[in-house]
């Protein structure tokens, strides 16, 4: 079957402060969304909310996957239920390795029942999926015997979160700016990868500044978040028109949004891992 | 005398469970009295057929322990000193091999989860149950090339010359209350002598543990590097739990002479009723290196501070340390360095973890004595904590009488991130998980150091610790 991710009336709140106002958007799986929109227009904070960061407080609304309420349910168990997000700014753990790390991720995603202490995916086999994917991914194996995010370099970070997509195969994935302080070589080897990996079998929801994630990986849907709110979607066109032409266009279309979200900017004290 | 005991219930008020608590049933063959006077000295030391000298120098330990009053610093130590059982000897005799080695003591291996294949991998296995070392075996190419592994007292009577001039000179019973206390009434231990040249390339190990109600285990060691030679030596314990105080107080001697390097590996997880009151010290000649990698974990209060003394030029000394709190535990671990002479160097790296309400201090002393010009130390203090009930202090002693030196000292305190625990469960690791993964991540600079069977054992029992811990 067909799984459907659905965001209805979404309001979210950080410390108080109301970021998302009545959020909207269906997602089949094997469909692109792009969600653009200006800096803090709240494109993070649904992504965050749809994983199910603490600091990001859902007021009203809700996440449903087909027939399951997400609100309900624990990071952890939303990622079982095959729901991920790749961070613009991951976190680093020193003293854990990447390979330990993923073999562990992988397993319970993979045995959602799986209880704490049993066994995991055997390491022979763990190894060599691994291995196949660093290598559609052009890293070297040192990288799995690296602490995560611990002293990677901006570019090593997101091509870890591609790596973390491919072993984990979601339904839907939310890519948070995953091009963003690439090269341009690297932001299409990033663009390929994504389709390499298995990219169109998972409803991904792209958030981005660039063209080049999506020329690779083109959008069935365009959404434009202003303010909090989606305000327009459309179809491939549109993220190219913004990507030409920027937002000047929205802004003057919807004059409320554009001023909530001079607001949004005005106010705006950092939050969490991956707050804009 | 034979004696029983039952196994105990938890008492509730201790908090966790320990997951190693059991006792196995005991035939003791002899327990001195309860409390601690010069009868029970000259009992204690008749017990043992010792020689006049060890006589005294116990009769001398025990008046200088009456005299010193208790530490003032540390933590709280609530121990009546008369209510402590001080000797009991478990089997009459040393078992020689594995077949000899009685059932019940045995089963406490099995409880203790030491797979058979493990067992027989450690080469020179030395298990001191209750007071007395019951099992030990020592490979021939080691003896063949003049080693001696033995129990300390096994030692006083093969090996009186060593005993004689060693023994008491790197930690003499005046050095503390505790010395004092373990110098009068010490029994079992590990003596190691290592001849010139010769390098162990295995690491020798013992496991001991506690097994008797209000028993304190007193083990003394000695270990002796001779110039050039290298060894590695491993102990750790789990202890049982008891419903009333108990107390553990070793002393460790190491001698380092010159060219020779030492590494001594401690992983202790003892019950949270014990005070664990250890004084460990090394003394490295010139371009000898001693290496101290000390875990605590467990335990009511432990006091533990492994120091170097680097008594010639070239000498290096290290100290790993990681100390694990939870409910209702004190650790008070640190280190000490005592550069004496020119162009020594010495490192300290302490990892605490408090949680559920543990206290950890580190607490540690650099000395630079006159004289020792062109040295360097550095410290590192890291400290982690898991929840808003649980402490973390840090006292850094330092002591320079000497210009041209450089000593450095960096201390960090953190609590797990909400964002680390967030992406991790995003990523399908439970909370528990998560915080486990993270706490181990926390400790790898000293796992990588232990021999895999350590490092596997260690990360068991931080997992044992962090069971329930979020919530």
């Amino acid at each position: 079957m067909t799984h459907q991710l659905k965001i209805e009336n979404l309001h979210v709140a950080v410390a108080g402060k109301p970021i998302l106002q009545g959020v909207n958007l269906s997602m089949n799986q094997g469909e692109i969304h792009a969600l653009m929109g200006p800096n803090g227009s709240g494109k993070s904070t649904l992504g965050m909310a749809i994983m199910g960061h603490p600091t990001y407080e859902v007021t009203d609304g809700s996440i449903s996957l087909d027939d399951q309420d997400l609100l309900a349910m624990k990071p952890d168990e939303r990622a079982r239920q095959g729901i991920f997000m790749a961070f613009q700014r991951p976190v680093a753990i020193p003293g854990v390795k990447m390979a330990d790390f993923l073999r562990h991720a992988t397993t319970n995603v993979r045995n959602p029942e799986r209880k704490e202490g049993e066994e995991l995916i055997p390491m022979a086999d763990f190894r060599r999926e691994l291995k196949d994917r660093m290598g559609q991914l052009q890293m070297e194996l040192e990288f799995a015997r690296r602490y995560v995010n611990d002293g990677f370099s901006g570019g090593e970070m997101k091509r870890a979160e591609i790596l973390q997509l491919a072993m984990l195969q979601p339904r839907f994935a939310v890519l948070d700016e995953t091009d963003s302080g690439l090269d341009a070589d690297a932001v299409r080897l990033a663009s390929e990868s994504i389709a390499a990996i298995g990219g169109d079998s998972m409803g991904l929801l792209i958030i981005t500044h660039h063209d080049k994630l999506l020329v690779h990986n083109p959008p069935d849907f365009t959404h434009v978040m202003l303010g909090g709110q989606i305000v327009e979607t459309g179809g491939p066109e549109l993220a190219r028109e913004l990507h030409s032409d920027g937002y000047q266009r929205i802004r003057q279309a919807y004059p409320d949004a554009d001023a909530e979200n001079q607001t949004m900017v005005a106010d705006d004290t950092p939050v969490g891992a991956s707050g804009e | 005398m034979a004696t029983e005991t039952n196994v105990p219930q938890p008492d509730e008020s201790l908090g966790e469970i320990n997951k190693y608590d059991f006792q196995t049933q005991t035939d003791a063959v002899f327990k001195a009295e309860k409390g601690l006077n010069a009868d029970i000295v000259n009992q204690i030391s008749s017990m043992k057929e010792e020689p006049q000298w060890m006589r005294d120098f116990r009769l001398r330990s025990l008046e200088i322990f009456e005299s010193k009053p208790m530490p003032s610093w540390g933590g709280e130590i609530g121990l009546d000193f008369q209510d402590i059982y001080y000797y009991l000897k478990p089997t009459n005799e040393q078992g020689r091999s594995w077949d000899d080695v009685p059932d019940e003591i045995k089963e406490t291996f099995e409880k203790l989860g030491i797979p058979q294949a493990e067992r027989e991998y450690l080469s020179g296995v030395k298990a001191q149950f209750e007071s007395e070392v019951i099992y030990g075996s020592l490979k021939e190419d080691l003896a063949k090339q003049g080693v001696l592994f033995t129990d300390t007292d096994t030692a006083i009577k093969e090996h009186p010359e060593l005993i004689e001039e060693y023994f008491a000179t790197i930690i003499p019973p005046e050095d503390n209350k505790f010395a004092a206390l373990n110098s009068a009434v010490w029994s079992g231990g590990s003596f190691i002598y290592v001849p010139p040249g010769v390098k162990i390339e295995f690491p020798l190990q013992a496991y001991f543990r506690i097994n008797a109600e209000n028993m304190g285990q007193f083990e003394r060691t000695l270990i002796i590097v001779d110039e050039g030679a290298e060894v590695h030596y491993v102990e750790g314990c789990t202890a049982p739990m008891y419903s009333s105080e108990s107390l553990h107080s070793a002393v460790v001697e190491i001698v380092c002479k010159k060219g020779s390097r030492c590494r001594y590996t401690t992983i202790q997880n003892w019950a949270n009723n014990i005070y664990n009151l250890v004084t460990k010290r090394a003394m490295a000649y010139r371009d000898a290196t001693m290496e101290w990698v000390d875990g605590n974990l467990g335990s009511q209060l432990t006091m533990k501070y492994p120091a170097v003394y680097m008594m010639e030029p070239g000498a290096r000394g290290e100290i790993l340390s990681i100390a694990f709190s939870g409910k209702g535990q004190h650790q008070d671990a640190g280190a000490k360095l005592v550069h004496a002479a020119p162009h020594t160097t010495g490192q300290i790296i302490s990892k605490s973890i408090s949680k559920n309400g543990g206290r950890s201090s580190y607490r540690g002393l650099v000395r630079v004595e006159k004289g020792a010009h062109g040295s360097r130390s550095n410290v590192v203090c890291d400290a982690l904590i898991l929840d808003e009930e649980s402490r973390s202090d840090t006292y850094p002693y330092i002591e320079i009488a000497e210009q041209n030196v450089s000593v450095g000292h960096e201390a960090s305190v953190s609590r797990i991130g909400e964002e680390q625990l967030f992406y991790l469960t995003s990523r399908g690791l439970t909370e528990a998980e998560a915080s486990t993964m993270i706490v181990n991540g926390f400790i790898e600079p000293l796992v990588k150091e232990l021999p895999m069977e350590y490092a596997v054992e260690l990360n068991r029992l931080i997992q044992l610790q962090m069971e329930g811990s979020v919530g």
